[in-house]
């Protein structure tokens, strides 16, 4: 990226200060989750495997009954929600991250193979990307969860598949049209290996889409992944993740509302911030683009 | 050009429902013994031995895969570890529960996403547009079971008005479908929207309205049937959603249909059910999504007077 | 002296579908059709023809970068390898590709230093990074550059920097055989003289033959010691360059020179090329050029004329050239 900068730098930074507060809103909520995904272990107060059930399903300081010693209350086994919160988070976007970088691995590979293959090769990736785009990833994944049973690590795997299919398109569309380019050309001319060509030079110019697919791909992987916590069939019990903890609140929606909404809200804001910065990200690298979305 | 287009999209089809059947036919062999899985732990040795003679498990993987092909065509798909059903029957048994939400849902998805789409694009940068367009965001980043329990919160705990879960009377059915209707809408307005944009941006548009047809003429007469067909296309892609919506909802409503059964399934490890489910729902996603070419075709009249080249497109 | 590079009847088809439909049926396109001709070492042969006559295929072909339908390259004696293994990488060391445009042929995202040194990499030539960068340096200086655009990105290299920078990525490795694409066509004139003539003292120096692709008549008469004019996929004349210059035989080669902007006050009369460019698609019968030939007859209909030896080193493929002997010679100087 910063390649281009030199030139392009003057009216990127303009579009960044004129940019409308909601870009900047999102900027700072992400900035926030990862300072409290990266301090987690800092920022919260409390063990969260520390039960108290002296203080269950206390209200939150701004609510009558609540106090600072928990400041978004408790829950039904009087851990605080505060620090249930903050590892969560750092659960879930950590999840999020690597899963996303997993769907751009296969993406990539398989698009790059798609494209420079051409012939049946390029016929199965592509088979299988409308196969992977007919039938909807939740089904599949539970399907897989209930083949292989549950742990984090395939979890995190399985989630690397979604979307690895929208990423292969984007690969074999970008490297087809780069590999009739001059410096491709000229490169293999050269006698470079189609490793070389790919690695260095491809995918360095095509980089920027790139990013701006995987950054589109990542909120859907968070809604996903809470998704199926809540469901109960993804990240477990002790680890928590701001979907089971909305899963488990559920039963105690009545007495205890903010066990529900605190974690909701910040699944929501998250993905929210990380959509709009995707959808200005992809406007300020093609600027000629469909801004009429 | 017609036979042809819909000759290609037919053998596609079939290719991607193969594809799929032999993709959980490897993913079932990897999991390990599929007839303990299939069966159950505490499956009896006959029937064990029957079901590895019906799908041929001592034979060669080549044979095992012929047999299960032979087995996926019967329907003859294992039974429930739980009550010992066949589990295809399991799974029809619960179909008509989940098409009562589902149909519903989707025809709200329709009713309310497109119109507030159309709307949007023809009062672009008014107000109104920009209502549509935030609650359109803002409902994408939504989970839909965060949605699922504010509606629980405000009318079921708070109002009192209807029942937070179950089934039975008409009352039971109107959250569920909300929330299968909200799953959608939100992606298809903000998809109408950008279609019928792009076709008022289009030079005959500008010079239908130079020429002073009246303005709800060229709506109707040219601006809809010209967006249709993108949009025709992403209903065909919302189809997949529907499905994971109604997983998230009739688990959040206890709602007694494939979604829920297939949540409890996988929590219980009941393979035969989650398999019949997953083959099921691949299968109606690759003919939802062939009679969506289907529609293409009839739509794009390039195809239709046979003169197109959009044929080669997908 | 035995030639250097020998090719012999080279042919390349490519097949096309002739409509847009999945099933249209495929039509071979002839890009290039039965091309001889034959290079000494130092010695430059210009190829020059209106856009689609193959002329870049014929030089891509030459490179090995694809295999022809028919024929055969000779490069010193041995086969231009065209699949590409280890051979054909090890081939690349004695031929390299001048491209047309500087823009597109120079990867936006690297400085232009590591792409001078990347053959060398990509050949594990010298041992160390030094090595090879101390390499790449020296020929900066070869080709007029200064060392401190070494780092530079394309974007920060004017339009004939860039073209250096191309040159000395394709002279990085040593070769001789060097195939310059319209090395000058995206160029301003100047800049492009400066080019030509950097390329002629490269040529002098490192003993490099040249094939020389071209539609500009004026810099193939400043470089090229022979020329061939190649128009639909086939050779149409082949001359010396200052006896073709002097005195054009084929229609063809005449209506090109004439389409030439002069200097001169009263210009000639120009000899126009009529009828619309030709389509490689539906290459017509007979003399492949007569549908747009003024001095086309019922013969040139049916009947393709071979190439054929007028005089020394002078061959032409019409029924009705322009008598050598006979019509007194119109000069062309001024072109």
């Amino acid at each position: 990226m910063a390649l281009v900068a030199s030139t392009r730098s003057r009216s990127t930074w303009q579009r960044v200060t004129r940019s409308p507060p909601s870009i900047v809103l999102a900027f700072v909520w992400i900035a926030i989750m990862v300072v409290i995904a990266v301090t987690a272990n800092h920022l919260a107060p409390y063990d969260t495997a520390a039960t108290d059930l002296g203080a269950r399903l206390r209200p939150p300081v701004f609510m009558s009954g609540g106090d600072w010693n928990h400041i978004l209350g408790t829950d039904q086994l009087g851990r605080d929600t505060f620090s249930r919160l903050v590892l969560s988070v750092r659960a879930s976007m950590t999840i999020a991250i690597i899963s996303t970088f997993i769907a751009a691995a296969i993406g990539i590979v398989l698009g790059f193979v798609a494209a420079h293959s051409r012939g049946r090769l390029e016929q199965i990736i592509l088979m299988l990307i409308d196969a992977q785009a007919a039938i909807p990833f939740m089904i599949v994944a539970l399907a897989v969860l209930a083949f292989f049973g549950n742990s984090l690590v395939l979890f995190t795997v399985l989630l690397g598949f979604y979307g690895w299919e929208r990423i292969a398109r984007l690969c074999r569309g970008l490297a087809l049209s780069a590999s009739e380019q001059g410096y491709t050309i000229a490169v293999r001319d050269i006698g470079a290996s189609p490793v070389r060509v790919y690695a260095m030079h491809i995918l360095p110019n095509v980089a920027s889409s790139l990013i701006v697919a995987m950054t589109l791909n990542l909120p859907e992987v968070i809604l996903l992944e809470t998704s199926l916590s809540f469901l109960g069939l993804g990240v477990q019990p002790p680890l928590s993740s701001l979907g089971n903890m909305v899963g488990a609140a559920r039963d105690y929606m009545e007495r205890a509302p903010w066990l529900v909404l605190a974690p909701s809200a910040v699944i929501m804001f998250t993905a929210l911030a990380i959509s709009i910065i995707g959808d200005w990200f992809r406007d300020l690298t093609d600027p000629a683009g469909e801004s009429a979305r | 050009m017609m036979l042809e287009f819909f000759f290609t999209r037919g053998l596609r089809a079939l290719a991607t429902l193969l594809l799929i059947v032999t993709i959980t036919f490897v993913v079932l062999r990897l999991s390990g013994d599929p007839a303990i899985n299939i069966l159950g732990l505490d499956a009896s040795d006959e029937a064990i031995r029957e079901f590895r003679r019906s799908w041929g498990l001592d034979q060669s993987i080549w044979v095992q895969y012929v047999r299960y092909l032979q087995a996926v065509i019967e329907g003859n798909l294992g039974r429930s570890m739980l009550d010992g059903r066949s589990a295809v029957d399991a799974v029809i048994e619960r179909l008509p529960a989940t098409l009562s939400i589902m149909v519903p849902g989707f025809v709200l998805q329709l009713v309310v996403g497109i119109p507030a789409g159309i709307l949007s694009a023809l009062r672009r940068n008014t107000w109104l547009d920009r209502l549509v367009m935030t609650s359109s965001v803002v409902c994408f980043t939504m989970p839909g079971f965060v949605f699922a329990l504010l509606l629980v919160m405000v009318f079921a705990v708070t109002l009192h008005w209807l029942p937070s879960g179950g089934a039975g009377t008409l009352a039971h059915l109107v959250l569920p479908v909300l929330t299968m209707g909200f799953f959608g809408a939100a992606t298809l307005a903000r998809f109408t929207r950008s279609a019928v944009v792009d076709v008022l941006g289009q030079p005959h548009i500008r010079a239908a309205t130079l020429r002073g047809i009246p303005r709800r003429r060229i709506v109707l007469l040219h601006v809809v049937p010209n967006a249709a067909l993108p949009v025709v296309t992403i209903i065909g892609l919302m189809l997949g959603g529907l499905v994971a919506g109604a997983v998230i909802t009739e688990s959040v409503f206890s709602w007694p249909g494939i979604g829920r059964l297939l949540v409890t399934s996988v929590a219980s490890r009941d393979l035969a059910v989650v398999q019949t489910i997953l083959l099921m729902v691949g299968t109606a996603m690759v003919l939802a999504n062939f009679c969506v070419d289907l529609a293409y075709g009839f739509l794009d009249p390039r195809l239709r007077h046979g003169q197109g080249n959009s044929a080669n497109k997908g | 002296m035995p030639s250097f590079l020998e090719v012999q009847g080279l042919t390349k088809h490519f097949s096309v579908r002739s409509g847009a439909g999945l099933f249209s049926p495929r039509i071979p396109l002839k890009a290039v059709d039965d091309v001889s001709f034959s290079l000494k070492k130092g010695e430059t042969l210009g190829v020059v023809g209106e856009s689609g006559c193959g002329k870049s295929t014929t030089g891509r072909l030459v490179l090995g970068m694809m295999a022809p339908t028919h024929g055969s390259i000779l490069l010193d004696g041995t086969a231009v390898h065209t699949r590409h293994d280890a051979v054909w990488r090890a081939q690349r060391q004695r031929m390299q590709m001048v491209y047309q445009d500087p823009v597109s042929f120079l990867d936006r995202r690297l400085p232009v230093g590591r792409q001078v040194m990347e053959p060398l990499t990509v050949h594990s030539i010298g041992s160390s990074v030094a090595e090879r960068r101390e390499k790449a340096e020296a020929l900066f200086s070869v080709v007029g550059l200064r060392p401190d655009q070494f780092a530079s990105y394309p974007h920060e290299l004017s339009g004939g920097q860039r073209q250096r920078v191309i040159l000395a990525r394709a002279l990085v490795l040593d070769p001789e055989l060097l195939v310059c694409d319209e090395p000058v066509s995206a160029l301003d004139v100047s800049v492009g003289a400066q080019v030509v003539n950097l390329l002629k003292d490269v040529q002098l120096s490192r003993g490099l033959t040249y094939l020389f692709i071209s539609h500009d008549l004026k810099i193939v008469r400043q470089v090229a010691d022979r020329v061939i004019v190649m128009y639909l996929g086939r050779i149409v004349e082949e001359a010396a360059t200052q006896e073709l210059f002097q005195q054009p035989v084929h229609p063809y080669t005449r209506a090109l020179m004439s389409a030439v902007p002069s200097l001169k006050p009263h210009p000639q009369r120009r000899l126009s090329i009529q009828g619309s460019p030709p389509n490689p698609m539906q290459v017509p019968n007979g003399c492949v050029f007569h549908p747009r030939c003024p001095r086309a007859s019922k013969l040139c209909q049916t009947e393709r004329p071979e190439l054929r030896n007028i005089a020394a080193n002078r061959s032409v493929a019409c029924h009705h050239p322009e008598d050598t002997t006979v019509s007194s010679p119109r000069k062309l100087e001024t072109i």
